[in-house]
């Protein structure tokens, strides 16, 4: 008897495999599986949904945060990875990967000050850096009110916000925070999570949001759409021109426009504090991954098609969601870069002019 | 004189086999619930195996958790745990003990049921909503009026007092505890309405003949006879406080910086975890969250372990002094 179960068992466990297997072929032409940042998500929902109108052709995004987009594309799991972090050029080599910026966002701080108007207070990135080290504990430090005067400052204490998850939003404002002070650098460093000295965690943008808006007399840093969505008090910030900015697209774009993406191989750049009178110091841009060697050259095409299209024709809608769609100039340079990199097992290049969408 | 009914081969063996089947597919349902559980074990002890070997014991006591220059220690979290499911412990124990008196013993018979079902369905409702209201309704409250009082009563005591410093702002190890006490309380409550109910009747009522109080009867007839089934709610309300996640993650502060103040914001292994795995950067740190893992699993281990050895020694007494 058990012989003959045994055999039924496997004559249906290869007919369910096969099963699976045609599944899996058939979702395999019309999808494209990603996974990463949550930061890109909202806009790469809007741009999957009007690309599988136009062309019938779905992309299947897991925002599961940068650092498993990483993990996910190098265990080959995904066909692009999307990160807030850019990877090094040793990094993309070892794994056989090229990476690409999409599009871009601001990081802002934000405050609760009460009778304090969004855009009012001036910061500077030295201060916030102190701010965040526990070296400025009040808001009517001397510190503050030089750069504010005019301005009433509460004798508040201050409660610095982070966020508690690691994020690209941290990597991004420790980043700038490290370029401008040195005790920050050598005392907490730049990473997707950090060991910050003082203040309270946030779980998402949401969580250091909603924490700011309950302390009376707190600071965070959030990305620019969630200020605007939840009408927080944002900050003034003093640029590497050192010009006093406001968040919002021109700024954004400013500093996107006079970041040196062409100089920079692998497109490993950090947009944080960049040179420019109207530049926003805050700036980050999201990176999708893909691997250089494509075994199936016709879903490359695919992917490679939407991002296109997203290129193309998503800028609208990067608008309304408030990022800032990537300057022509660096699309045209990111295309060129496809064509030299991207190729299948023969060695030919999977990427043409041709396949532009209209 | 019995007949005896031929029952042909075919069918007994047709019985016998799906006895056997029956056996087997119940032993193996049984077994595999003890291999998920070594599987979880040994898959916890591999992935956090780098952190152990690199930080040995530190691991337990450092308070250190840096990512950035990859040191970490749990104690932070640890104590986080501890101490918030201490706190929810202390207030839901008594509350709940009140309540489940109250719908056994002394509420009227038409308002038991309602006030029953509505406790039911306080521990139905999942956590994130008790972590929103916490930090969005509770957390006001306890910052204007309740940190306040506590501060101004108990501030100045020694060693007490270290206990209620900081500023009051309504985020921290004291507001989750707190949280956490009003989540446990449903399911505390419910186990023990559910055995002090199972008390006889005619041991209560005889009590009251020989002329005890309603108090007497609570304490000296209903409590005895239930109270192996009453710890063991208790402890599986506190199994609960010490594997939230939500509703403390939205309320503790999230910070790894160890305090004594119940005041200042601290963290829980649980919400550690929930929010650095996701994004935890390089073999060492995450090495180091499936070891914190192991930790709550251990820690979570050890209490029902405790609370297994409290009843066997309840049961014992209780039978010696029977006997």
């Amino acid at each position: 008897m058990s012989s003959r179960f045994a055999a039924q068992l496997k004559r249906t466990a290869i007919s369910a495999v096969a099963a699976l297997g045609l599944i899996a072929n058939l979702t395999y032409a019309d999808t494209i599986n990603g996974a990463g940042s949550t930061f890109v998500y909202p806009i790469l929902a809007k741009w999957a949904d009007s690309y599988k109108t136009k062309t019938g052709i779905g992309i299947n995004y897991q925002s599961i945060g940068s650092g498993g987009g990483i993990k996910q594309i190098k265990a080959k799991t995904v066909d692009f990875g999307a990160s807030d972090k850019p990877l090094d050029v040793k990094e993309l080599e070892e794994a056989g990967l090229m990476q690409f910026p999409i599009v871009m966002g601001g990081v802002v701080p934000v405050v609760n000050l009460k009778g304090m108007k969004a855009g009012e207070l001036k910061l500077s990135g030295t201060l916030l850096a102190d701010i965040y080290l526990g070296k400025i504990t009040h808001w009517d430090d001397a510190a503050i009110a030089k750069l504010n005067p005019g301005l009433k400052l509460p004798k508040d204490k201050i409660n610095p916000v982070y966020r508690a998850d690691g994020s690209g939003t941290t990597y991004i404002f420790t980043h700038y925070l490290a370029k401008q002070s040195a005790a920050f650098k050598s005392n907490i460093g730049n990473n997707t999570s950090v060991k910050w000295p003082a203040g309270f965690g946030g779980k998402g943008n949401e969580g250091v949001a909603s924490y700011v808006q309950r302390l009376n007399g707190s600071i965070g840093y959030v990305e620019y759409a969630y200020a605007l969505q939840n009408k927080m008090t944002y900050t003034q910030l003093q640029n590497k021109a050192g010009q006093f900015v406001k968040p919002d697209s021109v700024s954004f774009q400013a500093s996107a426009a006079n970041a040196a993406w062409t100089t920079t191989p692998g497109f490993d750049l950090m947009l944080t504090d960049q040179p420019g009178a109207k530049s926003w110091p805050i700036t980050g841009a999201t990176f999708v991954l893909v691997y250089k060697n494509q075994a199936k050259p016709e879903s490359a095409q695919t992917m490679l098609k939407f991002f296109d299209n997203a290129y193309r024709h998503g800028d609208k809608q990067a608008e309304a969601l408030d990022y800032v769609p990537m300057p022509t100039a660096v699309t045209t340079l990111v295309e060129n870069e496809w064509k030299k990199n991207i190729r299948d097992s023969a060695g030919k290049s999977v990427w043409t002019d041709a396949m532009i969408q209209k | 004189m019995t007949d005896r009914i031929d029952i042909p081969d075919r069918v007994l063996n047709r019985q016998r086999l799906l006895d056997r089947l029956f056996q087997t597919a119940t032993s193996v349902s049984a077994g595999l619930v003890l291999l998920i559980l070594v599987g979880i074990i040994l898959s916890l002890f591999v992935g956090g195996w780098q952190a152990l070997q690199t930080f040995g014991f530190g691991f337990l006591t450092g308070s250190d958790w840096n990512p950035v220059s990859e040191q970490f220690g749990a104690l932070v979290p640890i104590y986080g745990t501890l101490v918030s499911s201490l706190i929810a412990i202390v207030i839901a124990v008594p509350i709940s003990f009140g309540i489940a008196i109250f719908l056994t013993e002394v509420a009227p018979h038409w308002l038991r049921r309602p006030i029953g079902t509505a406790i039911e369905l306080l521990a139905a409702i999942p956590s994130i909503i008790y972590g929103m209201w916490g930090l969005f309704v509770f957390a006001p409250v306890l910052s204007e009026y309740v940190q306040p009082w506590l501060q101004e009563k108990f501030g100045d005591i020694p060693m007490i007092g270290s206990l209620f410093q900081g500023a009051p702002l309504g985020i921290g190890m004291l507001p989750a505890g707190i949280i956490l006490g009003i989540m446990i309380i449903p399911f505390i409550t419910a186990i023990m309405r559910d055995v002090f109910v199972t008390v006889p009747k005619f041991l209560k009522e005889s009590a009251y003949g020989v002329g005890a109080t309603h108090w007497e009867v609570i304490w000296n007839v209903v409590l005895p006879y239930t109270r192996v089934a009453a710890v063991g709610g208790i402890f599986l309300g506190l199994g609960r406080a010490l594997g939230e996640t939500m509703a403390i993650t939205f309320i503790i502060g999230n910070t790894h910086r160890f305090s004594t103040s119940l005041f200042e914001p601290g963290n829980s292994i649980a919400s550690t975890l929930a929010n650095e795995f996701n994004e935890a950067v390089g073999d060492v740190h995450t090495s180091s969250l499936i070891a914190l893992g192991l930790v709550l699993f251990m820690i979570t281990f050890i209490v029902l372990a405790l609370a297994k050895a409290l009843l066997l020694t309840l049961n014992s007494r209780d039978s010696g002094g029977k006997g």
